[in-house]
């Protein structure tokens, strides 16, 4: 079987616009949440993980600009940065040989915030023609292929949070099929007041006084998570194209990839995390003491902290494997956040290093992980597990191995 | 081992399709659903002429926290899934929860209750600030479409891979060529697989107004979608959803199940050209086209019937043409060609599916659907696009093809029951 | 054409062309711009229907899609929308 190794990395992160700058506020503890303004309007939630240094003038060419929303021009930019970083030339791999498969969540909130505002405001007639795609969730994938002519296989998956990790899955499946590269990943923004506002209605979010108190998952004041915008795209690649056009980096490989769902309320079954990472360890023919740190969802609720600690023990029993996570300093990315973990965790691989969770969070003891806090953790790393829920059940799981 | 996927129930919600009955008695006889809209005002808009489902949650069963909580298209979704495992005769309380799976494909999510709320919070685009006193508890789920995905995966009890595919227009024909392949990789053995979009929403009509797509067209409302007519002038905006059982076929046979086919290929491409533009050439769907004969292990002159995306556009018309001529060769001169959007409009994320569901629905009854309002062929349009009058034909091998904004190109071969079974 | 009127020139269609629909490597601030086809600007069909809405929403004048098609460079645009305007007031 053909298999799919990362080649490229695009990060583009409220901690950290390049990868080498996201790697290094993540091992340091370099956090991208900040209070989130609009004016002199007040929300409920005001702590939120924004990219703040981002030049759209600069990333984005100008054409590309009327006609993208945020999350698409972040997307873009995290997709140029994953050729170059592979050091490949896209004009070389164009055709149906390569394809894009990234996840999205939430589509682009702040253009139709604007049409919509335009629309029952001014009347039908003052509808931008961009709203009949920039806002769409396929919108990044179509985007990117059509800048870099990629013909062959792609498609844009949802499945909130979970749905970064299934991308992962559906691209090497397109890999293993003989697509020669597949850019993957997810990145997200919904952060202009409408946006905003639709996070806080999850229930979920996070109401702190300080932003370095705004997110502590597994910690014992956990209060919710705090929304961000951002993610990863990857370069997916055949590793024996990889070897022919002698890449220069080979991250590691997508050795594993399972998704269940849990089931529905009043059943009595138990949640199917647990499960999607046996599967995902199954499928790369891994027995749990393989590896070397778990990546968590980490929600940052009590409830789901606790659900995703017994997954993990039942899985790996009690304090059997480091736990971290980085999302901690970034908030939740949504389609984004799991891609960034992946490329995270091929960063653990490279350096031997695990990140930590901030010193903020207390672990709570009672569910029994050994979660990395305050410092990095230097262990060798050579295999990671990543965990992702979605809103409603969803559960996805990714095991990456070091290129053999 | 070589899984096969086959069909083994189906549910529709269209207009003028109230049933899986209802659908395929409008589509073989030819007659055409399209409306003036109802659901509101519609003297705004530059295009008027809808294709709209008649569909009372109340009526289909759905309990009011069920109408509450769901977006229109979840609604869709959940009384196809119900309905289709119920025509599949699969029992739950037989099944291994773990390896059913759910495919879904929508475009555009849950657009209507996005914007319902939008005017509530921004009191009719009164005030670019949004108001949160006004936030709805349910707003999250109609932020992502997923919330979708989790509504039938729970109508089905699914517990295995659970995802929406949203490809723009090809999303339907998507999520089953994904749920065909869960099947063939062994991550499930059932998949609940389908499309569902409930568009006719003032956000959506408008933005299709916008870049001129829809037809302008008001009189005549059944006759407004005109595809491989020299009069057509754009397509006709739909809503609508159908779900399918997908099974892997050892599974089907030991229980008896019948088969309404098997989707045996599927591929799909990028034209890697235009968020919303075609090349009149044709090239990137005719490659899909082929993948998904070589899938199938089929031959161009082994296809009997093509459906098409038929959209009511002219560059579609040219490029589909085209396309089906670069991947059948002189075949394409042989084969009907049709599509059923003439009849019901384009539900964009769902008519993927609505439309496998219809191919396989002709391969059952051996019928080929008309293109309806095809009075005036395009001359440059020259293959037999089946006009007005549905056709008897042994049909063993059909392919349906659909074109989306962002570029994607997709294709589906079935083989009917008879096929299947050999 | 009364003197309140407002009137399009080469430069506010310029202008207007980068708002809605941006600028490619085709041209910069120095390029005479009036007689190169929209084509040759690097404006595919979506830009020239954001920019013939704007046109309508800034100047009252509608531009059918038939009438848009024929009007390939800045200047024949120009010229037709002023057109419009001089027969309206």
């Amino acid at each position: 079987m053909k298999r799919a190794v990362v080649t490229g990395i695009g990060v583009v992160a409220p901690n950290g616009l390049t990868t080498e700058d996201f790697w290094a506020a993540t091992l340091k503890g370099r956090s991208g949440i900040r209070e989130v303004e609009f004016g002199d309007t007040r929300y409920s939630a005001r702590f939120g993980g924004r990219i703040t240094d981002f030049d759209d003038k600069r990333h984005i060419p100008s054409r590309l600009l009327p006609q993208t929303d945020r999350m698409t021009r972040l997307a873009l930019y995290a997709a140029e940065s994953a050729f170059r970083d592979a050091e490949l030339d896209p004009e070389a791999v164009a055709g149906y040989g390569s394809g894009v498969t990234l996840s999205n969540a939430a589509g682009g909130f702040a253009l139709s915030h604007r049409e919509l505002k335009k629309l029952w405001g001014e009347g039908p007639k003052s509808v931008s023609a961009y709203l009949s795609f920039a806002w769409f969730y396929a919108c990044n994938s179509g985007q990117i292929s059509i800048r870099h002519g990629l013909r062959g296989p792609s498609a844009a998956l949802v499945a909130e949070q979970a749905g970064g990790l299934d991308a992962i899955g559906y691209s090497r499946r397109s890999v293993r099929r003989g697509t020669r590269m597949v850019l993957t990943g997810g990145v997200e923004s919904a952060l202009d007041p409408w946006g905003w506002i639709s996070h806080i209605s999850s229930g979920r979010v996070a109401r702190p006084a300080a932003a370095d108190r705004a997110f502590l998952p597994f910690g014992t004041d956990a209060a919710g998570y705090v929304p961000g915008e951002g993610g990863a795209v990857m370069v997916l690649e055949d590793r024996d194209e990889a070897d022919a056009r002698r890449a220069p980096r080979r991250y590691g490989e997508i050795a594993g990839y399972a998704a269940t769902f849990d089931p529905a309320p009043g059943t009595g079954r138990p949640p199917g995390l647990r499960r999607a990472a046996e599967n995902a360890l199954a499928d790369a023919g891994l027995a749990p003491a393989d590896i070397d740190v778990v990546f968590a969802d980490g929600a940052g609720s009590p409830d789901l902290d606790r659900a995703e600690a017994e997954a993990i023990s039942a899985v790996f029993g009690p304090r059997a494997v480091p736990v971290s996570v980085p999302k901690a300093l970034v908030g939740r990315l949504y389609a984004g956040g799991a891609p960034l973990d992946v490329a995270t965790a091929l960063l653990s691989i490279r350096d031997d290093v695990i990140p930590p969770v901030p010193a903020a969070v207390e672990p709570d003891p009672e569910y029994g992980i050994d979660l990395v806090v305050g410092e990095p953790r230097h262990v060798p790393v050579r295999r990671a597990l990543v965990l992702a829920r979605g809103r409603g059940g969803f559960n996805s799981a990714v095991v990456v191995t070091a290129a053999a | 081992m070589n899984r096969r996927t086959v069909i083994t129930g189906m549910a529709v919600r269209t207009p003028g399709g109230g049933s899986t009955k209802e659908f395929w008695d409008l589509i073989s006889n030819g007659r055409s659903a399209t409306r003036v809209i109802t659901r509101f005002d519609p003297s705004p808009y530059r295009s008027q002429v809808v294709g709209e489902c008649d569909f009372d949650p109340q009526l289909e069963n759905l309990t009011p926290r069920e109408i509450r909580r769901m977006d229109r298209a979840a609604q869709f979704g959940v009384v196809c899934a119900r309905e289709a495992l119920a025509d599949s005769g699969l029992d739950t309380a037989d099944l291994d929860p773990a390896k059913v799976a759910v495919s879904v494909g929508s475009a555009i999510g849950s657009p209507t209750s996005l914007e319902h709320e939008y005017r509530i919070l921004s009191d009719g685009g009164r005030h670019w600030e949004v108001d949160e006193a006004y936030l709805s508890p349910h707003m999250f789920d109609f932020m992502v479409p997923s919330a979708i995905v989790k509504e039938v995966a729970w109508a089905v009890g699914a517990e295995g891979p659970a995802m929406m595919v949203s490809d723009g227009c090809t999303s339907g024909m998507d999520a089953i060529g994904h749920a065909r392949d869960l099947i063939t990789e062994g991550s499930a053995d059932i998949v609940v697989a389908g499309g569902t979009d409930a568009s006719i929403s003032p956000m959506v009509v408008a933005c299709f107004d916008a870049i001129k797509a829809t037809t302008p067209r008001i009189d005549e409302p059944e006759r407004a979608c005109r595809p491989f007519d020299r009069t057509r002038n754009g397509f006709v905006l739909a809503e609508g959803a159908a779900m399918l059982v997908l099974e892997e076929y050892e599974h089907a046979r030991r229980r008896g199940a019948r088969v309404y086919g098997e989707v045996a290929g599927y591929a799909t491409r990028c034209n890697a050209y235009h968020m919303t533009g075609l090349k009149t050439d044709g090239i990137e769907m005719a490659e899909a086209v082929r993948h998904a004969l070589d899938e199938a292990r089929a031959n161009p002159t082994d296809v009997d019937y093509i459906n098409a995306h038929g959209s009511g556009t002219t560059q579609n018309d040219r490029h589909e043409t085209a396309a089906f001529k670069r991947s059948l060769g002189e075949h394409a001169y042989r084969t009907p060609v049709s599509g059923i959007k003439s009849m019901i409009g384009h539900s964009l994320g769902a008519i993927g599916a609505i439309e496998i569901a219809a191919c396989a629905l002709a391969l059952v009854n051996d019928v080929v659907p008309p293109t309806a309002n095809l009075h005036e062929p395009d001359p440059e349009c020259d293959l037999d696009y089946v006009p007005l009058t549905a056709r008897e034909a042994r049909l063993d091998t059909v392919l349906s093809v659909g074109s989306g904004f962002g570029g994607f190109q997709s294709a589906v071969v079935l083989h009917g029951p008879r096929k299947a079974a050999a | 054409m009364s003197a309140s009127a407002p009137e399009l020139t080469v430069d506010s269609l310029r202008a207007i062309l980068i708002e809605v629909a941006g600028q490619d490597e085709s041209f910069d601030a120095d390029t005479d711009i009036a007689t190169l086809t929209f084509d040759e600007l690097g404006y595919d069909s979506l830009a020239l229907m954001e920019l013939s809405a704007t046109i309508e929403q800034r100047f009252g004048v509608a531009i059918d899609e038939e009438e848009l098609s024929k009007l390939s460079t800045p200047e024949a645009l120009v010229l037709f929308v002023n057109g419009m305007l001089a027969e309206v007031s």
